[in-house]
Formats: structure tokens, C-alpha cells, sequence
């Protein structure tokens, strides 16, 4: 997804964000606008609150924060835990650090992907989880690992797929 | 308030919050919730325990936990004060690796899995903040950097760079306004030292930081801490908060006129601002993208002020040389290399998890006499240190002792401490293929070397590992190599071709069976071999089939099972689900395509 150059700030903002993204966002501003480094701040409180950061809630935070919106898309895209869509109600990440690699990560690639259908970086359809992969998540000697959400599931095989998902509604 | 008893509990094994859930709810049933307190740990031990816990003040050890296990915990062990045996752990406590007794020495760990990092009680009580005491109290900047001096301490951050020196450039910068900056980024993937520090004793790396602020005159600091480690970065923002209740952050310190406060920033996901400049810009509120040194932090950092970054480990072991002196921490070490170091062992060894030795001993030593040898008892091949931009070190250097410059001798790095062992089952073109992918998707962009360089490497790599390598690659790998590494502006992509150049170096026939026989000795790329059910072997008990992502496998209950290699995607799940070993990898060389 990317963001019209042209987006006229004032007028496209403020109808298409929800409540609960403006009131996050001012939340989130309010408290953090005029601390130094404040856009990195900005972006990851927001995205923690709402989970994601869409094109017109760039366009907010740079009106917002005083800078050019290319400055905020600039920051986000560089940064890869950042997103622009939502994520399912459940986020898998498949670790492919070294050690993850080399004890059997990529066949757990293969097997979420089969069992869920949707490739990584996708979301299924009934928006239940969201498929990525991550770079060593700090558990090495559990590997192969698998976090979801902010469960870490270690010694993970292939077996143990379909049953890792049971607990996530 | 204070607790009669603190539980801490692993909250990253599977399976960790039903048990913590059972563990709450009991307490709450029975009202000790204003007696005892329960706080997560990520993990108590490097050994893997399941679920575990720890009650202090006795330090009773309970693993392998289920939501039953943690009931009766409550009952008999908090309720009545009978400790249930049959639960507890039954290794060596506080060893979490059985080094050679000789051989390990916990300066940096000392504290980690032994104290409450939640309670900084704990802290003061294994003689916590004397070395900020003694330092704002008894002793010049001066004589803190001739103590670093002698102690020998160098950065553990990656390039080894000695301490005092780095701190004395920030010191004599001129500037009103500096700062320093704990590098907790740890982006190596095979490397979570920093993190249990971090997780496991916050307060040694704050006081740390509070002597280099003092040193160099700075009144702020920064934590840099990535992501991907959330029980990081809410231990070390407790930990700050109890500090400043305490005085020992904020202003005049002590009672001294030594006022620093400090505060955690947090990455998002971007491996190359774990580099110095980058990781200020980060701060800073930019895209993570490196600058050129000169000038250097120390002179011109974060805000354009004088700085100091350090890594987590570098700063956890400053107060133990203030308070034991810097001649103890050169006793240990080689020449060049003083203290200990911590490794995080991962890959295929029984026994992974962290350790810290001295640096010196063997390479060796460390995989079999700590890490246990080789899992399943296969057969050495490399291990890999230094992370993306280090190498793999093949047997013949296995007696090759630890240090920086041993390491930089044979083509790889410390790095952070990553570890990473490989064995026969490891293809060492995949391994080269998979750091080249790494560091090809992290260039930040800025060098066209880096950022076109690893990505026309990597497409060498790929076709090799795909069968379509062609005579006069490894040259081609090796030349595009030299200019990366000369041409690139950051470490990143100056150490990126390493994996590569040093597995050509010491596995160059691996390399070639790729390109001219099409065949894959570790029978690992997937193009290259082909998976075979013995039908002698095979029971036909299904689970092959069943477990086949694209259905590939064919055969009735009871009788031998057939794999079609055209649909097979070599993803290896039947191999490794079979009962009886039915399933064999060939990689014969005929097999492959253009
Ligand atoms: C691509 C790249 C990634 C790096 N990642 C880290 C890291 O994760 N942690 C770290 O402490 N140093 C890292 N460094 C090294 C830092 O630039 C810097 O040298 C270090 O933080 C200095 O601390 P020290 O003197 O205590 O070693 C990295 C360097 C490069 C080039
Ligand atoms: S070498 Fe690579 S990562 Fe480093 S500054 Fe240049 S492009 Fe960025
Ligand atoms: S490599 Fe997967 S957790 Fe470290």
C-alpha cells in the first residue's frame, strides 16, 4: 500500500480515521509530541494501541507532529515491524534466525502454511491469524521457535502445528 | 511493602500462563496474594525445563511444571512450607550448563537466575550500587578509567574496542551536554546474551552506565533495546523506576552533585541499527540508515553531542572491576583478551544455552565439554560465530582458543557471543545462501555495494543451491566479496560477504559438488535431493501421508507408503514424523534440471 503524494492533509484526515484511532492517537501525541526523537516514540506507541498505522493515520501524526508526511512514511517503511494494515486477531511469527534455521524452521514454514492456507505475510480469511516470519526472537536454545502473539512456543515440530492453534480464538 | 515470598516464573515456555494462571488463582483463593508476590522471568535456566519457577527467599527450583503442579505448590510448599521434591530441578543449581569447574566463571551472569531482577533489594544485597558509591564517593573519573585501563576490558559489542579509551574521547569532548547509550539491539539471530542479562539482573547494567555517564559528565542515557524483546524492556523500566525511588537515579545521586537519569527506547525490527550511528539515528527519531565516522559518537553522536555507547555486556561488567579491581578481571583472559565472555550455544549440540568462560579456552571445550557434543551424535562440521557478518570455523581449528584476534585470524568474528554449531546434516552453501538473504533484505540501502552487492550474491547462492550454478561462481562470489567489503560505508556491509568467503575457504567442495555435479553432500537443497520411503521399513501407519503438506504421499494403512517426487516440495515433515525411520534423503546428482 502506499500513500497518495497529493493527499490533501486537511480535508481526507479527519473522515476517514475512526474514534478509536483519533482518540489513540491523541493519546499517544499528546503526551509524547514534544519529546526528542518523538516520530520513532509516535509510530511504535500507536501501533501498539491500534496495531496498525494506516495512510490517513500518517497524514494525522505528521500534521500532528510538524513534519513532512514523507518523513513519517520514510520511518515506517524502514522499519519492519511497523504496519500499514491490521493484522489477524492472532499474529504467528516463525523464527528463521540461525539457530532456528539450521534445527528445522523451515519446515515449520511449510507446515503453518499448509495448515492455515494463506502464504507468510498474509492474513487468513476469517482474519484469525496472521502469518510472518521473524529474525531470533532471543529463545535459540528452545529452537525451532515459534511466537504467537507474545507466547513463545519452543522445540516446536512439525506434529505440533495444528495443536499450537487450538488456544487462539 | 515487602513480600514473604517472591516467585518468579519463566513466562516464554510453552505452556507458561496456564500455569502462572493456576498459580495466581490458588494464591488468591487462599489470601496470600498480600504475602507473596509472583513476577515473570522469560526463563529461569539456559537448559530447557518446561514450564519452571523459583521461590525465594530460598531459591527452591521447580520445573517441568503443569497448572496442577503449580496448585499444589501453593498448598503444600507456600501454605504449609513443605517443598515438594519430586518437582524440583535435579541439576546442578545455577550452573545451567555443566561447564568443567575450571573453566567457567560468572562475572557477567553472576547474578542472573540467583537474584529477583524485579526486587532491587536484591541487588543492593549481592553488594549492588558499592560501585557506584564507591566511585561517586572515594574516586576521580581518572582513576575509574586506569582501573578500566588495567582490567583490560574491551567492547563486547563485536570489534573489541577497549573501553577506557572510548570513554576517555567522550570525556574530553568538549560539551555541556552528553550522553550515554546501552546497545541492547542484539540483532545477531543465534545470539540472546544480552537479553538475559537485560532480563535477568537490569540494575548491573544501570549501574554500569551510571559510572560511564559519570566519567564522561552526561546527565541522560539511553536504552536501546529491540522489539522482540518485550520482557526486556518492562524489567528495565521497573528496574529504572525503583532505582530513582531509591536515589540512586535522578538528581544529585547520593547525596553527590551527580545527577542521570535514563530511559528505554525501543527498535522496530531493523537489524542494521544495532550499528552505532544508526541505532542514533533511530533515537533520533529517523530512519536507522548509518553515518560516516569521522566524526565518531564520542565527539559527535546522538544530537550531535558527545556519546558513549556500549554494549549490555561491556557495562554489566564495569562494576565488578570497581569493586574487585582491575587486576582480577586481567587475571582471566589471554593476553589481548581479558575477562569472560558469554557465549550463546544454539544449533545442533545436546546441551544449548548460554555460558560464560574465560576467554581463552577452546573452541573445543566449548562445544564438547560444555555444550555436550554434537546432538544425536553426528559429526562435527562448523561453528559459526559473529552472527551475519562473521564466518564458519570448520574442525581443523576446533583447538583454536576464543579470543578476538584468533577469531578475526580465521576469518570470523566474536561478534556478540553467537554460537552456532553445524554439523553433517548442515549444507554449508545453504548456510552461506541464508546469512546472504539476511544481510541482502537488512542493507539499509545507502552503498550501492551493500545494497545491489549482496543482492546479486545472493542470486549467485541461490542458483548454486537450486542446481543452476555454473563453472566460474565461486570466482564470481569471491571478487564481488573484496568489493563489498571495501566499498560499503558500515560494518554491515563490510562484513557481509564473511559467511560467505570463509565457507568457500573451508568448504569449497561443497560448492563444487553444487555446481558440477548437481548434487548436495548434507542432502539439504531442496532442488537437489529427492525423499525415499524404504519399502521394506515402512509399516504403513499413514502419518507420512497424513502430514504431507501437498499430499504427496500415497499408500494404504499396513502397506508401504510411495512419495511422488514431482509434487514433493522436500519439506521434510514426513521424515521427521515417521516411527521407524522409513524415510532416507538421497541426493545422487543426476536429479537436477537446467
Ligand atoms: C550491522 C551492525 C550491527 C551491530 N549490532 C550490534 C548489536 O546488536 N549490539 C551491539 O552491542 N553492538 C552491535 N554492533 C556494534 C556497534 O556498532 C558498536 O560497535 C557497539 O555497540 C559498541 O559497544 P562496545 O564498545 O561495548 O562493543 C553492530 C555493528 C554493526 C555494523
Ligand atoms: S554498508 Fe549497507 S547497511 Fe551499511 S550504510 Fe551502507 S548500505 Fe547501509
Ligand atoms: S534463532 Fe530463533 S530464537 Fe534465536
Amino acid at each position: 500500500m502506499s500513500v497518495n503524494p497529493n493527499m490533501d492533509l486537511t480535508t481526507v484526515v479527519d473522515v476517514t480515521l475512526t474514534p478509536e484511532e483519533k482518540s489513540a492517537m491523541d493519546e499517544v501525541l499528546s503526551a509524547n509530541r514534544d519529546r526528542p526523537g518523538a516520530t520513532m516514540l509516535v509510530l511504535t506507541l500507536v501501533q501498539e494501541k491500534v496495531g496498525y498505522i494506516s495512510p490517513p493515520m500518517q497524514a494525522y501524526i505528521a500534521k500532528a507532529l510538524g513534519v513532512p508526511l514523507s518523513h513519517i512514511y520514510g520511518v515506517l517503511t524502514f522499519y519492519s515491524s511497523f504496519r500499514m494494515v491490521p493484522l489477524g486477531r492472532h499474529k504467528i511469527s516463525i523464527c528463521l534466525g540461525t539457530a532456528c534455521y539450521v534445527r528445522g524452521g523451515p519446515m515449520l514454514i511449510e507446515k503453518y502454511q499448509q495448515v492455515l492456507g494463506v502464504k507468510m505475510g498474509e492474513t487468513t480469511e476469517d482474519n484469525r491469524f496472521t502469518l510472518e516470519i521473524c529474525r531470533c526472537v532471543g529463545a535459540c536454545s528452545q529452537a525451532p521457535v515459534v511466537m504467537i502473539d507474545e507466547d513463545i512456543l519452543g522445540r516446536v515440530s512439525p506434529a505440533d502445528v495444528s495443536k499450537s492453534l487450538r488456544k487462539y480464538e | 511493602m515487602t513480600y514473604r515470598a517472591n516467585i518468579l516464573i519463566s513466562s516464554s515456555a510453552p505452556g507458561a500462563q496456564a500455569v502462572e494462571q493456576a498459580l495466581l488463582e490458588k494464591i488468591y483463593e487462599h489470601h496470600l496474594d498480600g504475602e507473596v508476590q509472583v513476577m515473570q522471568a522469560a526463563t529461569l535456566g539456559p537448559q530447557a525445563q518446561g514450564v519452571e519457577l523459583v521461590i525465594y527467599p530460598e531459591g527452591t527450583h521447580y520445573v517441568q511444571l503443569t497448572p496442577e503442579d503449580a496448585r499444589l505448590i501453593v498448598e503444600e510448599h507456600l501454605l504449609k512450607g513443605r517443598p515438594i521434591a519430586r518437582l524440583m530441578f535435579k541439576g546442578i543449581e545455577v550452573e545451567p550448563l555443566e561447564a568443567p569447574a575450571s573453566k567457567e566463571i560468572r562475572v557477567v551472569l553472576r547474578n542472573v537466575g540467583k537474584i529477583d531482577p524485579g526486587n532491587i533489594d536484591d541487588y543492593i544485597a549481592v553488594d549492588g550500587y558499592g560501585a557506584l558509591g564507591k566511585v561517586l564517593t572515594e574516586m576521580t573519573p581518572e582513576q575509574v578509567l586506569d582501573e578500566l585501563k588495567r582490567s583490560g576490558l574491551r567492547g563486547r559489542g563485536g570489534a573489541g574496542f577497549p573501553t577506557h579509551l572510548k570513554w576517555t574521547f567522550a570525556r574530553n569532548a568538549p560539551g555541556d551536554e552528553k550522553f550515554v547509550i546501552c546497545n541492547g539491539d542484539e540483532g545477531d539471530p543465534g545470539a540472546f546474551m544480552n537479553r538475559r542479562v537485560l532480563e535477568g539482573d537490569p540494575h548491573a547494567v544501570i549501574e554500569g552506565m551510571a559510572i560511564a555517564a559519570y566519567v564522561i559528565g552526561a546527565r541522560q542515557g539511553y536504552f536501546y533495546v529491540r522489539a522482540e524483546y518485550p520482557i526486556a524492556i518492562s524489567t528495565l523500566r521497573l528496574a529504572i523506576q525503583q532505582a530513582r525511588d531509591y536515589g540512586l537515579l535522578g538528581n544529585n545521586i547520593l547525596g553527590t552533585d551527580f545527577s542521570f537519569d535514563l530511559e528505554v527506547r525501543m527498535g522496530a525490527g531493523a537489524f542494521v541499527c544495532g550499528e552505532e550511528t544508526a541505532l542514533m539515528q533511530s533515537i533520533e527519531g529517523a530512519r536507522g540508515m548509518p553515518t560516516t565516522r569521522p566524526p565518531f559518537p564520542a565527539t559527535k553522536g546522538l544530537w550531535a553531542k558527545p556519546s558513549n555507547i556500549n554494549n549490555v555486556e561491556t557495562y554489566a561488567n564495569v562494576p565488578q572491576i570497581i569493586l574487585k579491581g582491575g587486576e582480577w578481571f586481567a587475571s582471566m583472559g589471554t593476553e589481548k583478551s581479558k575477562g569472560t565472555k558469554t557465549f550463546a550455544i544454539a544449533g545442533k549440540v545436546k546441551r544449548t544455552g548460554l555460558i560464560e568462560v574465560p576467554l581463552g579456552v577452546t573452541i573445543r571445550e566449548i562445544v564438547y565439554d560444555v555444550g555436550g557434543g554434537i546432538l544425536n551424535d553426528k559429526k562435527f562440521k562448523a561453528v559459526q560465530t559473529g552472527g551475519p557478518m562473521g564466518g564458519c570455523i570448520p574442525e581443523k581449528y576446533l583447538d583454536l582458543p576464543v579470543d578476538y584476534e584468533n577469531l578475526a585470524k580465521v576469518g570470523s568474528i566474536m561478534g556478540s557471543g553467537g554460537f552456532v554449531v553445524m554439523d553433517e546434516d548442515t549444507c554449508m552453501v545453504d548456510i552461506a545462501r541464508f546469512f546472504m538473504e539476511f544481510t541482502q533484505d537488512e542493507s539499509c540501502g545507502k552503498c550501492v555495494p551493500c545494497r545491489v552487492g549482496t543482492r546479486r550474491m545472493l542470486e549467485i547462492l541461490t542458483d548454486i543451491c537450486e542446481g543452476r550454478g555454473q563453472p566460474g561462481d565461486i570466482e564470481r562470489l569471491e571478487a564481488m566479496a573484496k568489493y563489498i567489503a571495501r566499498a560499503s560505508l558500515c560494518g554491515l556491509g563490510q562484513g557481509a560477504p564473511n559467511p560467505v568467503l570463509s565457507t568457500i575457504e573451508n568448504f569449497r567442495d561443497e560448492y563444487e559438488a553444487h555446481i558440477y555435479e548437481k548434487r548436495c553432500p548434507a542432502k539439504v537443497c531442496k532442488p537437489l535431493i529427492e525423499y525415499i520411503i524404504d519399502p521394506e521399513t515402512c509399516i504403513g501407519c499413514t502419518r507420512c501421508a497424513r502430514n504431507c503438506p501437498v499430499n504427496a504421499i500415497s499408500g494404504k494403512p499396513k502397506q508401504a507408503h510411495l512419495i511422488d517426487p514431482s509434487v514433493c516440495v522436500r519439506c521434510g515433515i514426513c521424515k521427521q514424523v515417521c516411527p521407524v525411520n522409513a524415510i532416507s534423503i538421497e541426493s545422487e546428482g543426476k536429479l537436477a534440471v537446467g
